[in-house]
């Protein structure tokens, strides 16, 4: 049983290596044209820009979720720190679009550092259950916090500046900050390529086979988890200040139980052990929530049932059964 | 002072009561079926909204019995349907199958019962003051002391001296051996699920009558009671109960002398809880990792 665990994928890297590179390269370069046909198909840019949003949050989460298998069920508190470090940072400090994007990653990715270890002393369901109360934490700041954060309302009185290069002033209009956005996501993408690829992304996949085998081989388990942790709070931060950026807003709801849902969500629909999962599902939860809000107002309870539907009958995800199909 | 002292923690007890039996539940659940429910706060909405629908027919008391044996019949059925295939799966799709499930339900509370919050009507002589000293000490607030003590003491005698108690427990210790003793631990799980969900619906028709009604009230409770249980101690119901109490206590306090922190004491104490003492006041160490 074990060893055709260990084989599996490797043989399947073998046969699909052109396949791969062909469906990479493919998503790049329907990516680079988003602003191009996606208006001809009914769709908006500001759309694409939110599904690439949700998209390196939750390839950020997968780190944790999907390849060292820890539930972390409150991602959203790094999401919605990055929201409100960006956007206080352009309130407070400068105007700079990248300096407020930098705040927000930060601000977020220090949450993460500090309550990695606190939450990684239980593990399994546990572990979801404490990354969930530690979320609910920040959510309370930010509500309780009027002064500063605005309280219920959300953060509000900014708005996306412009670029300044050199002496050049670059005003961000949708289709701009979509290549922003874009140009991020590529960085963000390559990014946890090259970790997986390395000798610590190994070691998170080893620690979500058997972390038993580990300790013995004396590696420090403890450490590893956290840096993944730490690693993808960045990531997940660095998509939040995105989002405020997007949106001029920075609300509750971005560090809300129901987001961090969304992200673990969008990882289980596009398939969490797969490089592109978090990606598809996050175009499919984006066109999902942007249909069904525009046609009933109960459309809660339809995302509700996309997670249902999900776990019973597409527990793969969407890459999981395709690559299923294919092997079969 | 003192009396603003004894007041916001008497306060505080009030929802700590809540937040034990939310967590006693959650706790039962936790141990057997291994299923962190999170739709858990909206079966406890859900009690609270049938009671106030069928109030006017069979009284206040009448429906703190009914209302949470129809959330029982409901949850018995969503436990064969919807949890019963993950059993033995990563914790990870019972977990988004309930968050999914909670949120279709508290969007169907909101449906049928109107965003708005409703208030509940209590009989008359439960509103009344007991004393003028004592003037917080309302009929409603002891009779709910009561019913809780009742209802935690009538789970602790089930789960110590009945047939399908000590089974639960022994489930608890070791689900396969007692599966290879003949015991169907299938109806088991569902029983168990069905206490869990049966003192949520109490909990919930309690809440309603201290806190009022809306939809969002059992999101808003169940947080605080995944906090008693890791305060209290992963695996320990008693835990779970003094766990609920002391966050209880701790945010009533809170909110009378830094009302801005009330709600991030309760977190608070859980980092510290985790950082000194990480299984918990009255956890074992290494149970159910």
């Amino acid at each position: 049983m074990s060893s055709s665990i260990e084989t599996k994928p490797q043989a399947a890297r073998h046969v699909n290596t052109n396949g791969r590179v062909a469906a990479s390269a493919i998503i790049w370069v329907v990516l680079l044209f988003v602003p191009l046909w996606l208006p001809m198909v009914g769709g908006y840019t500001d759309l694409a820009t939110r599904a690439l949003i949700y998209a390196i949050a939750a390839s950020g989460l997968n780190l944790v979720l999907g390849y060292t298998g820890g539930l972390s069920f409150g991602h959203a508190a790094y999401f919605g720190l990055g929201a409100y470090g960006a956007g206080l940072c352009l309130i407070y400090i400068a105007p700079s679009l990248p300096l407020a994007i930098l705040a927000g990653t930060v601000l977020g990715g220090i949450a993460g550092i500090l309550v990695g270890p606190m939450a990684m002393k239980r593990k399994g369901i546990y572990f979801a259950m404490i990354t969930i109360a530690f979320g609910q934490m920040f959510y309370f700041i930010a509500v309780r916090w009027n002064g500063l954060t605005g309280g219920e309302d959300g953060l509000t009185g900014f708005s996306r500046v412009p670029l300044h290069i050199g002496a050049e002033t670059i005003p961000l209009g949708a289709d701009r900050f979509y290549y922003v956005v874009l140009a991020l996501f590529a960085v963000v993408m390559a990014v946890i390529w090259q970790i997986l690829r390395s000798p610590l992304g190994h070691s998170f996949v080893a620690v979500r086979e058997n972390t038993t085998r580990l300790r013995f081989l004396g590696v420090a388990v403890d450490k590893q988890i956290w840096v993944a942790f730490a690693i993808s709070t960045f990531i997940t931060a660095l998509a939040g200040a995105l989002n405020a950026m997007l949106t001029g807003f920075a609300s509750p709801d971005n560090l809300g139980w129901q987001l961090s849902g969304s992200f673990v969500v969008i990882c289980v629909l596009g398939g969490m052990r797969s490089f592109w999962g978090p990606f598809l599902g996050a175009i499919i939860y984006i066109v999902a929530q942007d249909y069904l809000s525009s046609i009933t107002q109960n459309w809660m309870s339809f995302i509700g049932l996309i997670f249902v539907l999900a776990v019973l009958f597409f527990p793969q995800g969407l890459l999981g059964f395709i690559k299923g199909r294919a092997r079969s | 002072m003192e009396a603003l002292l004894l007041y916001s923690a008497f306060n505080g007890l009030i929802v700590g009561i809540f937040y034990a039996l939310m967590a006693l539940g959650l706790s039962l659940i936790l141990g057997l079926n291994g299923v962190i429910n999170f739709a858990h706060g909206t079966f406890m909405a859900l009690g609270g909204y049938v009671a106030f629908t069928i109030e006017p027919y069979v009284g206040f008391w009448g429906s703190l019995v009914v209302a949470p044996l129809l959330c029982v019949v409901l949850g018995v059925v969503v436990e064969r349907i919807l949890i019963r295939p993950l059993y033995g799966r990563d914790p990870l799709f019972s977990l988004l199958l309930t968050f999914g499930l909670a949120m279709i339900m508290e969007d169907l509370i909101r449906t049928i019962w109107g965003s708005i919050g409703q208030p509940f009507a209590l009989p008359n002589y439960l509103n009344s003051p007991l004393s003028n000293s004592l003037f917080f000490l309302t009929g409603y607030r002891v009779v709910l002391i009561l019913i809780t003590a009742l209802v935690t003491g009538a789970l602790f005698a089930v789960l110590r001296y009945s047939r399908i108690g000590i089974r639960i427990r022994a489930g608890n210790a070791d689900l396969e051996t007692i599966s290879a003793m003949g015991v169907n631990i299938f109806f088991l799980r569902a029983a168990n699920f069905g206490i869990g969900i049966f003192l949520a619906g109490v909990a919930g028709i309690l809440a309603a009558g201290q806190l009022g009604l809306s939809p969002s009230i059992g999101s808003q409770l169940i947080m605080p009671s995944f906090v008693a249980i890791i305060v209290g101690g992963v695996g320990s119901l008693l835990g779970s109960v003094l766990g609920g109490l002391i966050i209880g206590i701790a945010s009533g306090i809170t909110a009378a002398f830094f009302p801005v922190a009330q709600e991030v004491v309760i977190y608070v104490i859980m980092a510290v809880v985790l950082v000194a003492r990480p299984r918990g006041l009255f956890g074992q160490e290494g149970l159910f990792e």
